[in-house]
């Protein structure tokens, strides 16, 4: 009963927050301020991350098919492509659950419960344009940014990686990534990452502004947010391969 | 004219308060007491719909805000100015621009008259200086009295105050007080304030409503109030350190 509950107050809140798209005024300034938080301010774990996943795939790779059965460039292949499939999108994902969807639930939860949120609203204000809506935009519109950062640098990690301990030359890895290079992987990561961003900011959002109970309830909005938006991170990654591959 | 009919909220199982009716002139200012936990804010946040009732209206210069569609009700809760318990001032913003606000959102003021206007609403609650402090930077008593800023500065018909002096020392009680009557003698306005502290309710108040027992136990003049004999408003009234029965 809870969960239908909740169901519907998240549906009325993004069916809130659509009919609020021509509000443009309202939550113009906020967009751009989670541009540079959700987008910008994320460069640098996701640098962290992509670059540190590619590596550690390469070696684990070259570690498990260290055999003359494969020819040495099918690292490369199989570190470039479990990188653009799945990789970058899922692990920055599930690390952005924790930086971003921590931020927002955290902003919105003490928003609520100090009565910031009621005031706006009885100031007149469109409080989900200006609070939900500038938040779900930004976070649908920089997460594939931040993937195709993630992916790169993940090649790169793998590339330096290999090169570095000896495995196999940086050419050899290039050739491997080639050989089973194709665009239409980097399109289903792109979208990939359009739903996680959307899952995260919108589960992180909906907590948020419904928090209460002072400090434990937005601790526990905060709890909530991030442990339901990793669950549906893995759940959506499995649904979207289930149908587009 | 607020007229509040047989209005009744629960939450759950929980009945809060049950056809709870009374009317409020215009330029008249009512005090709602009543035990912590009665629901007085509750009650408060019904007036412009940030919340809705079980049943019952409020009608406002005779339209039902329960019935307005959401621009609508946008438009009327901007007649309306509230001081939240808290302050409930944006933490991300300086005092400034937290008064400015609703200028920048809601008129097409320039930066200058929008300077003004700040300027003069924080003479008005004596905080000439803070406006360029961060809301963290203020102290209970400042917050409160920038919220009052931040409130009155659309020049509303309807000023809400949500427990104005509570968590505050006697002498700044005091001048939140005199500010309530200030601003309701300077802008002709009609005011609700809900409290627990009957030396406010005595110092600002033209009529009482008292709430208890999940209903309006009582609702009368402060002078009927000082001569009433109703069991539990005496209790209530007279559990205060100004006993006003004495």
């Amino acid at each position: 009963m809870e969960a239908l509950k909740q169901l519907g107050q998240y549906t009325l809140l993004l069916y809130q927050a659509l009919r609020s798209v021509t509000e443009f005024s309202t939550y113009r300034e906020n967009l751009f301020n989670e541009f540079v938080k959700i987008g910008y301010q994320s460069i640098p774990i996701i640098i962290l991350v992509g670059t540190f996943t590619g590596a550690v795939l390469t070696l684990q790779t070259a570690y498990q098919l260290d055999t003359d059965l494969y020819p040495a460039y099918i690292v490369g292949s199989i570190v470039a492509q479990s990188v653009i499939i799945e990789l970058a999108a899922v692990i920055s994902g599930l690390v952005l659950a924790g930086k971003v969807g921590a931020r927002i639930s955290t902003e919105l939860g003490t928003m609520r419960v100090s009565e910031q949120i009621d005031a706006l609203e009885s100031m007149g204000f469109n409080s989900v344009a200006f609070l939900v809506l500038p938040r779900i935009f930004a976070g649908v519109l920089m997460f594939p940014i931040l993937y195709i950062i993630a992916s790169t640098l993940g090649i790169i990690g793998g590339v330096v990686a290999g090169a570095a301990d000896g495995i196999l030359p940086a050419a050899e890895f290039m050739k491997g990534g080639r050989l089973f290079f194709f665009p239409e992987d980097v399109v289903f990561g792109i979208l990939k990452s359009f739903v996680f961003g959307f899952v995260i900011t919108s589960i992180s959002c909906f907590k948020g502004y419904f928090a209460y109970g002072g400090a434990e309830g937005v601790g526990n909005a905060t709890t909530q947010a991030t442990v339901l938006s990793c669950i549906y991170i893995l759940l959506a990654d499995f649904v979207l391969a289930a149908i587009l591959l | 004219m607020i007229e509040i009919n047989n209005l009744t909220k629960s939450f759950g199982k929980n009945l809060i308060w049950k056809d709870v009716s009374f009317q409020i002139e215009d330029g008249e200012t009512l005090a709602v007491i009543g035990k912590s936990g009665c629901g007085k804010s509750v009650l408060l946040k019904h007036l412009n719909a940030l919340m809705y009732p079980d049943s019952g209206d409020v009608i406002i210069d005779g339209q039902c805000v329960f019935d307005l569609n959401y621009s609508e009700l946008r438009l009327m809760r901007q007649r309306f100015g509230i001081l939240f318990q808290g302050g409930a001032l944006f933490d991300s913003i300086n005092t400034f621009e937290n008064i400015a606000f609703p200028l920048r959102y809601f008129t097409k003021k320039t930066e200058g008259e929008i300077k003004k206007e700040v300027e003069e609403a924080l003479d008005m609650v004596n905080l000439k200086e803070a406006g360029n402090k961060a809301t963290s930077e203020l102290s209970g008593g400042m917050r409160k009295r920038v919220g009052l800023a931040r409130a009155i500065i659309l020049k509303p018909d309807y000023l809400l105050y949500d427990e104005p002096t509570s968590g505050l020392d006697p002498q700044t009680s005091d001048e939140i007080n005199e500010l309530i009557v200030s601003m309701a003698d300077s802008f002709d306005l009609t005011s609700i304030v809900i409290t627990h502290d009957m030396h406010s309710v005595l110092s600002i108040a033209e009529k009482v409503a008292f709430l208890d027992s999940q209903k309006l136990s009582w609702f009368g003049t402060i002078d009927e109030m000082k001569k009433s004999e109703h069991p539990p408003l005496v209790e209530f009234t007279t559990a205060s350190e100004y006993k006003i029965k004495a």
